[in-house]
């Protein structure tokens, strides 16, 4: 059991998250953002209760993340100022200019950026892992999960019997293909299949902090189940009756949680003001 | 007495792994061959790491080890194979550096070889890597060519790719340009077609032919010594490139710059524009010293005509 004062850091992490996202989706729908965005909002969940995890192991993990990864990069403590440096296209963003939304890179928290090609993330991570024999984290997307070169990766690592953890934020949707029309078969299933400890779950901190004793001891795989609020990119929600595991959350923990969320709010969109007036003057 | 190529990567691999704690990975390392005797017989304890046989994922597991900066060696058994083990060093490592700032250095050695072995295996295929920034390309067929690749790969945070030739381990001696006097056409040879213009420079000479011989070591950045601009401008009849790959790639590109640098024409020879076929009759082989000298003399009957 997770006691109120994990939540409520939890809670802390996912909702800078959020309130990031949903300020960042106005920057997109006002076009001031004029590159593609992917959102990650609905998933922070995952990233936030992992973060939160590894910090309580005293573990700082190489991360590997591919597109939706801005709540990767901010649980993980990215710097959000260079975050929205980047996302407006300048030199002085965590990537340079370089990346985007979609390649978020800091050597800060030792995330590294990803090229663009869906699920490399897997094999490279792996690599990483084995050469370094530092605890990794690679976190994939259902539909990248898919990608072969993943599923060569995930042998490799269970006969090398790395310390790594494969997440696999399971949204249900490749853009909007959902999963059951584009395969018959389950990640975890897949990860069994290879001998990997493998679970299905959801992404409630109580259900991933069960797993807590098995991190970076051998390869664990972990297919969390989550919901994907906005558009894969761009400004728009797919649907309005989509579960909010953040507002669920807020819900349960009450007035401190909400107080933590309105600050946040008002931190982000102060933060995001200052770098549009900035741009504004250059 | 000398040592071979195969002798001097052989001990430049044990060096990498004994003296400067590198890896080398690859599928089917330590199998009966040792890739063609070029690797000492080491294991995994050594640095000698066995991959699994999903060639996608190997390049991308190799790329993580460059990310962490322990120099890996990967060996690509057949250079067709590059089509599955490239594209996330292609991807990913080659750009790495230029993104996120972060070197990913690798040398990725691709061994070429051909006669009988079917589409896939046969022939050299550098060309696939030549378009992409952030990499650097070699083709050494002497020791001494290896050993300055080696060097420069401990210098450096390239990605390095290393277009070999199985025809040129036994190799012991240096291969230097020939370019004395004037020549009537200059040929830049590439990979094992620099061991068969030397019967093609002796054939022509008994024509009172006089070929000029440039050795392409440094594919890319391609660089161009003054002297071969030199020869190029005052020769006859211009230049030829040729290669163990197909020439609509580096070949052509290659010809188009010393066609730019000095204002003659540079015509190309490579692979035929077709499949290779395992058996004899339907393989595609580097081009032959016949084939040099017919095409040779084609350029000059084209030149002289006009």
């Amino acid at each position: 059991m997770l006691s109120f004062n994990q939540k409520i850091n939890i809670f802390k992490t996912a909702s800078l998250c959020r309130n990031f996202e949903e300020e960042t989706f106005k920057h997109v729908k006002d076009k001031k953002i004029k590159i593609p965005i992917y959102l990650s909002a609905g998933q922070e969940y995952i990233s936030s209760t992992i973060s939160n995890l590894t910090q309580e192991l005293k573990i700082n993990p190489l991360i590997f993340g591919q597109h939706r990864c801005h709540s990767i990069y901010i649980s993980f403590g990215g710097n959000i100022s260079k975050l929205i440096n980047e996302l407006l296209g300048s030199s002085q963003g965590c990537t340079y200019g370089m990346g985007g939304s979609a390649s978020i890179h800091s050597k800060k928290i030792n995330m590294y950026g990803h090229d663009g090609h869906m699920g490399t993330q897997a094999p490279i991570g792996v690599g990483a892992c084995f050469a370094s024999k530092k605890p990794t984290i690679v976190f994939l997307g259902d539909a990248s999960a898919e990608e072969d070169y993943v599923l060569g990766a995930l042998g490799w690592a269970s006969t090398k019997n790395l310390p790594i953890v494969f997440i696999i934020e399971d949204n249900n949707l490749s853009i909007l293909t959902k999963k059951k029309i584009r395969r018959n078969w389950h990640m975890h299933d897949v990860g069994k299949a290879f001998k990997i400890k493998s679970y299905d779950i959801k992404d409630n901190p109580e259900e991933i902090y069960k797993h807590k004793s098995k991190f970076f001891k051998q390869p664990l795989l972990l297919n969390i189940n989550t919901n994907r609020i906005f558009w894969h990119s761009g400004a728009g929600q797919d649907s309005d009756k989509t579960f909010d595991r953040h507002k669920n959350e807020m819900k349960k923990l009450g007035k401190k949680a909400e107080d933590i969320d309105q600050n946040n709010k008002k931190k982000i969109a102060k933060l995001w003001q200052n770098h549009l007036e900035k741009q504004l003057k250059r | 007495m000398a040592k071979s190529l195969r002798e001097t990567i052989k001990e430049i691999t044990r060096t990498h792994l004994r003296r400067n704690k590198g890896i080398v990975l690859g599928q089917c390392l330590t199998a009966v061959g040792w890739v063609g005797g070029t690797l000492p017989k080491l294991y995994e304890k050594d640095g000698m790491i066995e991959l699994s046989m999903a060639d996608v994922a190997g390049g991308g597991i190799v790329v993580g080890a460059g990310l962490m900066g322990k120099r890996p060696i990967y060996v690509i058994r057949y250079q067709g194979f590059n089509w599955y083990n490239a594209p996330i060093i292609l991807n990913y490592a080659c750009k790495s550096k230029e993104i996120w700032k972060v070197p990913c250095p690798i040398l990725i050695r691709g061994i070429a070889m051909e006669g009988g072995i079917g589409p896939v295996a046969g022939s050299s295929h550098h060309s696939l890597y030549f378009r992409m920034p952030g990499i650097t390309i070699f083709s050494p067929m002497s020791p001494q060519e290896y050993k300055f690749i080696y060097k420069y790969f401990l210098k450096n945070d390239d990605v390095i790719y290393v277009s070999e030739h199985r025809s040129s381990f036994d190799n012991t001696l240096a291969l230097t340009d020939k370019l004395h006097g004037r020549c009537d056409i200059v040929i830049f040879a590439i990979s094992i077609t620099r061991f068969e213009v030397t019967e093609v420079k002796k054939m022509l000479k008994k024509k009172n032919i006089n070929i000029g011989v440039a050795n392409i070591f440094w594919i890319k950045p391609f660089k161009i010594k003054s002297l071969w601009i030199d020869k190029l401008k005052k020769s006859k009849y211009g230049g030829l490139v040729l290669d163990d790959d197909y020439d609509s790639g580096i070949a052509k590109s290659i010809a188009n710059d010393l066609n730019l640098k000095s204002g003659k024409k540079v015509f190309t020879l490579g692979l035929k524009n077709k499949s290779a076929g395992a058996s004899k009759q339907k393989d595609n082989l580097p081009p032959s010293s016949k084939e040099i000298i017919k095409k040779i003399e084609s350029i000059i009957a084209l030149i002289t005509k006009k």
